[in-house]
């Protein structure tokens, strides 16, 4: 009865292709951004920021980086953890090297570095496909894990080969405390989603989904598979990247290569699997099953004052989300997204259903 | 209409969420002082963390039973699982830290990575964390990582140590010369940290050192024991933790490599690195840190008033075992933190500010140590606002095939070596962090 969009008429082309068009979504997403913004920082304690919705927003910005290479242009790829990699010692080795830098600046050069890693690896994607192009970019994870474990000018020389780099400073201002560094996140994040949803509604993003229907029809009608594989390489990569600055930078603060380790690609990946491939909206619902499920789980117990050892609850959890995972994939193999688009659907016909 | 029920279960999930969210925080204030575990039972590291992990929270149901809590103070505590990944153990920190009337006390990772991560963070939250016997070696110096705490020792003196006891066993550090020693290491800053000393100590003694990376987690190491089998080091050091101490063993057994001229660090010397190895590991040698295997009076105690009454935590039989005894150690500085910070500031739950004084301030002798029915299971230890390790003794045990068995001297870390080391490594952290070194004298004063 409130979903309806009865009487919104598209009077203009700009209506007409606005990211929005339906009124009730356009206030829904003006509210929870205000939420996020407004709301969040001065209520959720210092836990829920720096441990829950710090991680869940660069996870979300990491997998929307991913979807765009393997949702959209249908490059499949196991190197996501060494891009973030690659973005988080770009901005470190910047930070000590050239400390006059503007952050924000530094993000923006960190990213276009990781584009540039990601596009020497997808190369390859010229010739090969699927799990052949999975194995290559497997490659990178492996060179680049290797690379910042071996390189000892990446990490400055340090002794252990992790490194520390200090607080963020932006325009002054020292972004140490969990709101900053929320609202720091938060701002990142919502810019490059808007970036990149509005990239793939354009002639980029259609031409990655053309390639990724059909290659050789897309080289008919002109599409060029060079140009369109790389630069979906290099834009995923860039997204990627920044978001490997922010989890160094932001979330761990301390890091040793390992932190962006195969393990993480893996992760990033059954995130676009289960939030939805070719959705931006399913990769914050991927974050976030991927990210609070398990912790959520392995709180339940000692909160609803079960006493379960903590290794019964590490097993439950590991179970459990296991079992979750091959429960929604089978009842919907399109991800969260779809099932939330499915509601909204439902919600348009409540109550009159036909 | 299945999927409209989906989502509104999936909103159900999401509510439970904020709701676990916003309790957290609310407490009533009790005379209770909260200790935060971050455990790993499970994982390639699980075998030595379960015991680990038992023993310390064995010794804090023991101080309840026995003493009533600290002066009075009852200790509570909560454990997290971290399965040794750096990104949960953070989130357990966080989760845990601001538990308790007091927050969390005094923090252990058993991680080296979790302790860098989380080293960045104590410093804000005012939380100590010590890591005795193991995080980034330059926290020993106090001036700079106000909150850290390597208590009796950490990598740059086991590796100190373990050269000390080869130039004995050759007979003098003059013989070194020309020797070939192997370190097969995991991947990772707790692997790396004491490769810099040891080139330190090359460059004085003129050894060779070759570097044999093992990665995570540790089950795949033919490609190191095979360059081992090639260059037949003459001393092969093994820094590993978790499953990749025993398939070490293993490798070495399938190499021929005698187990006599292998020593692991303390990390790689309990019974869990050993026993899978079966009669092969009988002759390997590793550092003993403050605690060997075996039982005291303290045992007796937890026997009596923990595992007796059906409390224990885990099986009876691991009481005495190497890494449980550790982990009885690790309480036990956690404890004698807290009690010498409520000499200054009461017995009263303390903060994490007023617990880093205490630790700051240790004095443990050999008296102390009898009182706490410790004798031979622990070292002494005394800290200070610059010294935050204390001293640092070590021994090598041997492994006779059922039982560790004490094989040489006691050592001491020559400071003299790594004291500059310290100061520069920390010196380097504090410019790159932008942190202004304590004053240690006006401290005093004050």
């Amino acid at each position: 009865m409130l979903y309806r969009e009865n009487g919104q008429f598209k009077t203009t082309y700009r209506d007409d292709l606005a990211v929005f068009p339906i009124r009730q979504d356009r206030v829904f997403i003006g509210a929870l951004l205000a939420v996020a913004f407004l709301v969040v920082p001065s209520l959720a304690s210092e836990y829920a920021l720096r441990a829950l919705l710090i991680p869940f927003l660069i996870y979300a910005l990491a997998a929307i980086g991913l979807n765009l290479l393997v949702g959209y242009c249908g490059q499949i790829s196991l190197g996501t953890g060494a891009f973030m990699a690659v973005g988080a010692y770009a901005a470190y080795n910047l930070v000590i090297r050239v400390p006059e830098l503007n952050f924000l600046i530094v993000l923006v050069l960190a990213g276009l570095c990781a584009a540039a890693a990601g596009m020497l690896f997808g190369i390859p994607s010229l010739r090969i496909k699927g799990l052949y192009l999975a194995v290559a970019t497997l490659a990178a994870q492996f060179f680049i894990d290797w690379m910042f474990a071996r390189v000892k000018w990446f990490t400055d020389y340090s002794s252990s080969g992790s490194v520390s780099p200090a607080a963020i400073e932006l325009f002054g201002l020292t972004i140490d405390t969990p709101q900053a560094k929320y609202l720091f996140v938060l701002a990142v994040v919502v810019v490059l989603t808007l970036a990149a949803k509005n990239l793939v509604r354009g002639h980029i993003g259609r031409e990655w989904m053309a390639i990724r229907d059909m290659d050789v029809a897309a080289e008919v009608i002109g599409i060029r598979p060079v140009y369109a594989k790389l630069s979906a390489f290099a834009v995923s990569s860039f997204i990627v990247g920044v978001a490997g600055a922010l989890w160094g930078f932001v979330h761990l603060g301390a890091w040793e290569p390992a932190a962006f380790n195969l393990n993480l690609s893996l992760r990033l990946l059954f995130m676009i699997i289960i939030g939805g491939m070719g959705s931006i909206l399913g990769c914050f619902f991927g974050a976030a099953f991927m990210w609070f499920l398990p912790i959520l789980l392995n709180q339940l117990p000692t909160a609803l004052g079960i006493p379960i050892s903590t290794a019964t609850i590490a097993h439950l959890e590991l179970m459990i989300v296991g079992a979750l995972i091959v429960f929604f994939l089978i009842v919907e193999p399109h991800g969260l997204a779809r099932l939330w688009s499915i509601g909204k659907e439902k919600l348009r016909l409540w109550p009159f259903p036909h | 209409m299945t999927s409209l029920h989906t989502q509104v279960r999936l909103a159900g999930v999401a509510l439970a969420a904020v709701g676990t969210l916003a309790s957290a925080g609310a407490y009533a204030q009790a005379k209770e002082q909260f200790f935060p575990i971050l455990s790993y039972r499970t994982g390639a590291y699980a075998p030595n963390g379960v015991p680990f992990a038992n023993g310390y929270v064995d010794y804090l149901k023991l101080v309840n039973a026995r003493d009533g809590g600290i002066n009075g103070v009852k200790i509570t505590w909560e454990e997290c699982e971290t399965a040794y990944a750096t990104d949960r153990g953070v989130e357990c920190y966080e989760r845990l830290k601001g538990k308790g009337p007091t927050g969390a006390a005094v923090v252990h990772t058993l991680s080296t990575g979790i302790t860098f991560a989380i080293t960045d963070k104590t410093a804000t939250d005012k939380i100590p964390i010590i890591t005795a016997g193991y995080g980034r070696s330059e926290s020993m110096d106090g001036t700079v990582f106000k909150y850290n705490f390597p208590l009796s020792g950490m990598y740059w003196t086991a590796a100190d140590m373990l050269i000390q006891h080869l130039a004995k066993k050759e007979g003098g550090f003059d013989k070194l010369k020309g020797k070939k020693i192997a370190l097969v290491y995991h991947d990772s800053p707790y692997g790396k940290e004491p490769i810099a000393l040891l080139q330190e100590r090359a460059k004085m003694h003129a050894y060779d050192l070759s570097l044999l990376p093992v990665t995570h987690p540790g089950v795949e190491q033919k490609a190191a024991w095979l360059q081992i089998r090639q260059q037949r080091p003459d001393y092969v050091f093994l820094w590993g933790w978790g499953v990749m101490n025993s398939t070490a063993i293993k490798e070495a057994v399938a190499t021929g490599y005698p187990r006599e001229k292998i020593y692991g660090v303390w990390w790689a010397g309990a019974e869990p690195d050993v026993r899978p190895a079966g009669d092969g590991a009988k002759g390997y040698n590793a550092l003993v840190f403050q605690s060997p295997a075996g039982k005291g009076k303290v045992h007796a105690d937890v026997m009596k008033y923990v595992h007796d009454k059906g409390q224990g935590t885990g099986p009876k039989d691991e009481v005495g075992e190497v890494l449980y005894n550790r982990g009885m150690v690790a309480a036990l500085l956690s404890i004698e933190g807290v009690k010498r910070a409520q000499v200054k500031y009461g017995k009263k739950p303390l903060r994490g500010e007023e617990v880093q004084w205490g630790l700051e301030n240790l004095a443990l002798d050999d008296k102390a140590i009898a009182a706490l029915g410790f004798t031979g299971f622990m070292t002494p230890v005394s800290t200070s606002c610059t010294d935050h390790m204390g001293r640092s003794t070590s021994y090598v045990h041997t492994w006779d095939g059922s039982k560790w068995v004490k094989s040489s001297d006691v050592y001491q870390a020559d400071m003299q070596i790594i004291l500059p080391m310290v100061r520069n490594s920390a010196k380097k952290y504090a410019e790159e962090k932008k942190i202004q070194p304590r004053d240690c004298a006006k401290e005093m004063a004050g």
